[in-house]
């Protein structure tokens, strides 16, 4: 099939932007959406230009690197996949295709398709952890897990943390990415004597990143390459309430060298 | 330089390390923040290392070229991570889970490394179900087991079909928070150029940001390199398509010996290529041999639809050929077993290379809905890669690269024969033989990291005399000029060739003369090709724009580059071993019924490669293998 692409162009943080029309030719509807972009970047190549920059590493759908806004959707047209796993064959010879990196303030654009996600990082560290030494830990199989539960924890630790619900949130708020942690920890027994702590610290690094807040439009689960409930989002509502009730957050060291 | 000691151990098998921590220099904690330490890569050996070093309270600098550490490729690993806990009261033990690894890796791997790899596999386990690891549990709350290939017991740990994401998260979390504490410093989208060595001995890195594209000098009293296997020499492989081989080989370069590079795996579950411009092969966990039957038609060229075949006429080849372990049996025997049959005209598919993985009957037994909790999300991968049904019709699989059991020489302690330059995870050589088998990689990468590497380092900087020099030392410049100078000779090609391109062919050349069979011929064809291939991509590559910017093409150049010499090794190394051994499979030496025969009296040792220049034969240094415990004998799964 043949296809027009419409690319946001970017050299870099500064520098404004556009829109740039490319042509894919001869395209196979097996091939994966990056695949299609892979053609087309060696088009450039061929003449000399420098290709379209996006993420990707895994393209199997778990690395959650891969980011582009399809056609005005974070990760494209199907549910419950990432842009890696999405095929041409969810496209009609003849399309035109418009491409867009993820846009959101804590998300500055790095080139192109490319963003810098390193906001979630910094979430991360402010709290979403078990505080466990290596060696510090008692036999596997001491502490039972309700199967439910640890069901339940799962499905909020499979996010693969791409942002894809920062992307689409008209607040670009990352509730969705806070709440899937927040839960995964609060659910187990493992992540009960801090779960008070890392839910008030989580929540304040995702506010002083410049994230929106959440106002329910639950566009963030329908983009979720891995369909994380929105569920979680009043749960760590609950975790954030009982949590600012009980106590007021004990200051975290800061460190650095 | 010849090959040093190996400093494995003596005593009982079961005493050796024990007695060689008790035998390792201490570093008093006091010290240990004095003392800098570099980890390239952040998978679940860099990740795990980094974190637990800066625990100790080491200072760290961890780096990885994606533009997060949780991205690192472990993340990709599906069905599970082996450790020989016997909560299943199947009769696994320290011992056996040893002497199933050595078995599975053909009898050419270290006894006392390999022993030591099994006793540390418990506590990987209880460290990871305190950091949070949400592992599959049974009703009753405890944890859930399942088989794999090449063990008659249930000893690999799960989550769901992502186990190696949950697993490199929970070590993720752990370096967050040695992050946010100050003892690692995080670097992102930067990549180690090459490796720093004075006299003799590792003392830093050259690292590209990859965003500026501005190089710098680290220095450091101890470098890690802990960057993952090079599958993707072969182009298609599972791997990511950033993973690389630079760092492993430009450590060699330097004088650092590779060893084993022959020893690649072919994973026998991936979903069959389809096209020329594929940029990568899915894995479908070997998991999914627990419950699905592999079968071709017995008839040649038979194209009917598979529901159409009658039990009768169909060929169920793995549990016809090895009963006792059928669809169980270990990668390389699977995967050279789906070879013959397609070989033999009885592929399926629409280029005939494919056999199916059945789970009707399974179904049938087990009902939808069980079979959708073990193995739903790969069930759903499958179909919106392929768009077929894996519920109504047979999965279509094919063997692909996957796992790179060779790797950077190290001793027991993973120091390589450069002082000051360890090597963990996938990287090394150490653990598999010449055939890993499955749920041990997760296992090997979080050993060297939790509870290996953080002992032996101290041991070489408790006695490390000598200051690493600061990164405006001389040697540093120029380490730095030549990579600068490298990259120039990138940027000014100004051809119209894109280094896929290049990548593709090698790609192509590898699998059909040094991937699942190997031939003297073929490889010598293939020794005279290389050289041809990266004499052209000097002159014809295209990498537009410049070093000082955001540059992707650039990046895969350089890695591509790389490629292009190892490529060499591996081939090299392929030759030399004239015997077959797990997934070094040679056509000249096989028994009657196609399986490997290996050639103890000649071979049993591990191959170590010494640089000698780009073009130039490596020179070969011999570790002989010595087995105190388990007589090697020919492997049966029969």
């Amino acid at each position: 099939m043949n296809l027009k692409l419409v690319v946001w162009r970017q050299a870099g943080p500064q520098d404004k932007g556009r829109a740039v029309t490319y042509e894919a030719r001869d395209i196979s509807e097996h091939m994966s959406f990056l695949e299609m972009l892979d053609v087309v970047n060696e088009g450039l190549l061929s003449k000399g230009e420098e290709p379209i920059a996006f993420d990707s590493d895994c393209r199997e759908g778990i690395c959650g690197m891969c980011s582009l806004v399809i056609n005005g959707v974070a990760h494209g047209p199907e549910r419950g996949t990432a842009t890696c796993q999405l095929h041409m064959r969810k496209f009609k010879d003849g399309d035109t295709i418009t491409i867009e990196p993820w846009k959101a303030r804590a998300f500055p654009v790095v080139r192109d398709l490319t963003v810098d996600r390193s906001a979630f990082d910094r979430i991360v560290q402010a709290g979403g952890f078990v505080s466990v030494n290596t060696g510090n830990a008692p036999d596997a199989n001491a502490v039972p897990v309700p199967k439910t539960v640890a069901d339940l924890a799962m499905d909020a630790a499979q996010c693969i943390g791409c942002g894809a619900c920062v992307a689409q949130c008209k607040n670009a708020s990352a509730m969705l990415f806070v709440a899937a942690k927040v839960s995964h920890l609060a659910l187990l027994p493992q992540g009960q004597p801090e779960k008070q702590r890392r839910v008030l610290d989580m929540v304040a690094r995702m506010d002083s990143e410049g994230f929106g807040n959440c106002t329910n439009q639950y566009e963030c689960e329908a983009v979720c390459p891995k369909s994380i409930s929105s569920s979680f989002i009043a749960r760590m509502n609950r975790e954030y309430l009982a949590a600012s009730a009980a106590r007021q957050p004990e200051r975290r060291e800061e460190g650095g060298y | 330089m010849p090959l040093p000691d190996a400093k494995i151990p003596s005593g009982p098998l079961e005493k050796k390390w024990d007695k060689h921590r008790f035998d390792l220099k201490l570093v008093n904690p006091a010290n240990k923040r004095k003392y800098h330490v570099i980890v390239v890569g952040s998978g679940l050996a860099g990740a795990s290392a980094s974190a637990t070093l800066a625990e100790l309270g080491y200072r760290v600098t961890c780096l990885c070229f994606q533009d997060s550490p949780r991205r690192a490729h472990s993340i990709a690993a599906q069905g599970g991570i082996n450790a020989s806990k016997n909560y299943q009261n199947d009769g696994d033990s320290v011992y056996r889970l040893f002497y199933d690894t050595l078995k599975g890796g053909d009898f050419r791997a270290r006894e006392a490394n390999v022993y030591r790899l099994a006793q540390v596999s418990g506590a990987i386990i209880d460290q990871c179900v305190a950091q949070g690891v949400p592992f599959a549990r049974e009703y009753g709350g405890y944890l859930a087991n399942r088989s794999f290939g090449g063990a008659q017991v249930s000893r690999t740990f799960y989550a769901r079909g992502q186990t190696g994401q949950q697993l490199l998260l929970g070590a993720y979390q752990a370096l967050s928070r040695q992050i946010s504490s100050g003892g690692v410093r995080m670097l992102v989208r930067s990549e180690m150029q090459d490796l720093v060595v004075e006299d003799g001995r590792a003392v830093g890195i050259v690292t590209r940001d990859l965003v500026s594209g501005k190089l710098a000098s680290l220095s450091a009293d101890a470098v890690v390199l802990a960057s993952g296997g090079y599958s993707s020499v072969f182009y298609l492989s599972t791997n990511a398509v950033g993973c690389n081989v630079t760092a492993i080989h430009r450590a060699y370069r330097r004088g650092a010996y590779l060893a084993n590079p022959c020893y690649t795996q072919i994973h026998p579950t991936c979903i069959p290529v389809n096209g020329d411009l594929q940029s990568k092969l899915t894995l479908m966990s070997e998991s999914l041999r627990n419950d699905g039957r592999i079968w071709v038609p017995k008839a040649k060229g038979d194209r009917r639809a598979p529901a159409d075949i009658p039990d009768a006429e169909r060929d169920y080849y793995l549990e016809r050929k090895y009963p006792s372990y059928g669809n169980l049996a270990p990668r390389d025997i699977s995967s050279r077993s789906a070879k013959e049959a397609c070989d033999d005209g009885r592929g399926v598919g629409e280029h005939g290379r494919g056999v199916y993985l059945d789970f009707s009957e399974a179904i049938r037994r087990l009902g939808r809905a069980t079979i959708a909790e073990r193995y739903g999300n790969l069930f759903e991968m499958y179909e919106r890669i392929t768009g077929e049904d894996p519920y109504q019709v047979p999965m279509r699989i094919y063997p692909a690269a996957h796992y790179t059991m060779g790797g950077l020489w190290v001793d027991y302690n993973l120091m390589s024969n450069v002082p000051g330059l360890f090597v963990i995870g996938e990287a090394n050589f150490s653990d598999h033989g010449a055939n890993r088998l499955g749920a041990s990689a997760l296992m090997q990468g979080l050993a060297d990291g939790y509870f290996i590497l953080p002992y032996t380092i101290g041991d070489y900087l408790a006695q490390k005399k000598k200051a690493s020099p600061a990164p405006e030392a001389p040697v540093f410049r120029d380490v730095e000029r030549e990579s600068s100078e490298r990259l120039g000779r990138l940027l000014e090609a100004k051809g119209r060739t894109p280094s896929d391109v290049f990548h593709r062919q090698l790609g192509k050349l590898l699998w059909d003369k040094c991937g699942m069979a190997r031939n003297a011929r073929g490889l010598k064809e293939a020794l005279a090709e290389i050289p041809r291939l990266r004499e052209r991509f000097w002159k014809e590559v295209s990498v537009p724009g410049t070093g000082e910017s955001y540059n992707r093409a650039l990046e895969k150049a350089g890695r591509v580059a790389d490629y292009l010499e190892f490529a060499e090794l591996l081939c090299q190394d392929a030759l030399h071993r004239d015997e077959s051994c797990g997934g070094h499979f040679r056509e000249e030496h096989q028994t009657e019924d196609g399986e490997a025969k290996r050639n103890d009296e000649a071979f049993s040792y591990v191959a170590a490669w010494e640089y000698k220049g780009v073009g130039a034969p490596a020179a070969l240094h011999r570790e002989p293998l010595v087995f105190e415990n388990v007589k090697p004998g020919q492997r049966s799964y029969k």
